[in-house]
């Protein structure tokens, strides 16, 4: 039998470093499932200068460093493993993967995105000839040469910044208009004074050439339909980025682009289960958005998992008949019920149980016994229901209730 | 692993007869870091192969005069020629499979 954790969370990027972290400060048994190396994507970003008190200091490989040594310090467990599938059984979350199989109540799904291919001729065939999607990774290879940078965003700016402290020229390729670039304003003015950066404005890369290695790129504007040959020993891609969720296809709703789609919590379509960092659907992917989606995730994660609990104890493990009265501080007819059934409760106590349940805190209970709208009031053993009554409960409809209950 | 350089890079690798595996690294490369304890282990189980490593910030021009233009590159050289080679996106159970192969 696998160990049973209270959290799972799939991915060691900057989302699921936070959640760690915020779930083993919890208390939750947390453990981080990662394929590759901790960090994610940030930790090969070399350039890494608006995660709020993080500046002049290092790069995103060492940030990413001092988050997993934060969620270690707090009993954040690791394991190195690829999820390959993620299955729901009696409310546990079962996670198939390539060396071993992980049990938890909860799991965040943090597994970000990888770069996003251009998918153009010479591209799959010069990948690792001067093909790069990982600035800090070649940079020192190509220094005193030409490189073409493709993408106007952050990292393509950003990266191209960096690049050009070691190459003798570096050519952005951007589709937009002269002037307009995605990137935050102060790293674009900085690109476009820079004396070794040049730009190819309203214009895509639509062929990578070479022999043994890049020689050239084949640069198209959108404008004219005019192809010119550019020179280049390297071509950098940062053309933005694809989630990580082929896995999850069959069990979760996926976007077009393949991103997740959660509400503020986090939450999925499926109870239990929560995603956060670059794999959501959301505007802005950042380290530090990621890491605020992680925190959240996390918090509902703890959150879920009482629920969870108190379901168990309250539902699952009982003997005999239960009252449940459903019921929403929002709500005035709900509450003025609460006193009344309290006394009927008392009355007969010897018949059933009494438990009030306020729906807005205990979700899971009000989900499982279908509940959308209060008062309801409830007869039921363990999770079958009996009986159901809803808005006006007149004192006739608490006797029927009572005459099931001795029958149980 | 054998640490090697510009210098002694024809000695070490290319005047072998025998089969050679050269880990080409940067420290800035967090792929090649992570890597790295992998190909550790898999030099000390196949101790009969040589296993070398050359970091490319001080050694460029080796790097380039030897086609490798991305990171993580591990080479394999057999008789001073590039039999085989695995860079940028490849697991640690791809270079062990190429060892076998080749050791086979």
């Amino acid at each position: 039998m696998e160990k049973n954790y209270d959290v799972i969370i799939i991915g060691a990027g900057p989302a699921g470093l936070s959640a760690g972290i915020y779930a083993s400060r919890a208390g939750l048994e947390t453990l981080i499932i990662e394929k590759k190396i901790p960090g994610g994507q940030a930790a090969i970003t070399e350039h890494l200068e608006n995660y709020p008190g993080y500046f002049q200091q290092g790069n995103g490989a060492e940030l990413m460093k001092r988050m997993k040594d934060h969620a270690t310090h707090y009993g954040c467990l690791f394991a190195r493993d690829e999820v390959l599938s993620l299955e729901l059984q009696d409310g546990l979350k079962l996670l198939r993967g390539k060396k071993h199989n992980y049990v938890s109540r909860a799991v965040i799904v943090a597994v970000g995105s990888k770069p996003r291919e251009l998918g153009v001729p010479g591209e799959k065939e010069l990948s690792g000839k001067g093909v790069s999607y990982c600035a800090t990774c070649d940079a020192d290879l190509f220094q005193d040469l030409e490189l073409v940078v493709v993408g106007s965003g952050n990292a393509a700016v950003e990266e191209a910044i960096y690049l050009a402290r070691f190459a003798a020229r570096v050519t952005i390729v951007s589709v937009h208009n002269s002037g307009n670039l995605d990137a935050e304003g102060i790293t674009s003015e900085r690109a476009m004074k820079h004396p070794r950066i040049e730009f190819i404005w309203e214009s895509v890369v639509d062929e990578i050439t070479g022999e043994e290695s890049v020689e050239a790129v084949a640069v198209k504007n959108l404008k004219t339909g005019n192809r010119d040959r550019v020179k280049a020993d390297g071509v950098f891609i940062y053309v933005g980025s694809v989630p990580q969720t082929g896995f999850l296809q069959s069990v979760l709703e996926l976007s077009h682009s393949g991103h997740i789609e959660t509400d503020e919590k986090m939450e999925t379509g499926l109870l239990g289960v929560f995603a956060a960092g670059d794999v959501r659907r959301k505007p802005v992917r950042q380290v530090v958005t990621a890491a605020a989606d992680g925190a959240v995730a996390a918090v509902a994660a703890e959150k879920h998992i009482r629920q969870h609990n108190y379901y168990r104890q309250q539902i699952q493990d009982r003997k005999g008949p239960l009252v449940l009265l459903f019921w929403s501080p929002l709500n005035q007819d709900s509450i003025d019920l609460i006193p009344v059934v309290e006394e009927f409760a008392r009355e007969h106590s010897n018949k059933f149980d009494f438990l009030k349940v306020c729906v807005d805190r205990e979700r899971l209970i009000s989900e499982k016994f279908n509940v959308e709208t209060v008062p309801q009031l409830l007869l039921v053993n363990r999770e079958d229901v009996l009986t159901r009554a809803s808005g006006e409960i007149s004192p006739s409809r608490m006797e029927d209730i009572l005459t099931i209950a001795r029958r149980e | 692993m054998l640490e090697i350089n510009k210098d002694n890079f024809q000695e070490q690798v290319l005047d072998s007869p025998d089969l050679v595996v050269v880990d080409f690294w940067s420290p800035k490369c967090e792929p090649c870091m992570e890597l790295k304890p992998h190909l550790e282990q898999l030099a000390a189980k196949y101790s009969q192969v040589k296993f070398c490593e050359l970091n490319i910030i001080p050694n460029r021009r080796t790097a380039l005069n030897q086609k490798v233009f991305g990171l993580p590159a591990i080479v394999f050289y057999r008789q001073g020629k590039k039999v085989a080679e695995l860079t940028r996106e490849f697991e640690i159970e791809d270079v062990e499979a190429k060892l076998k192969e080749l050791t086979e």
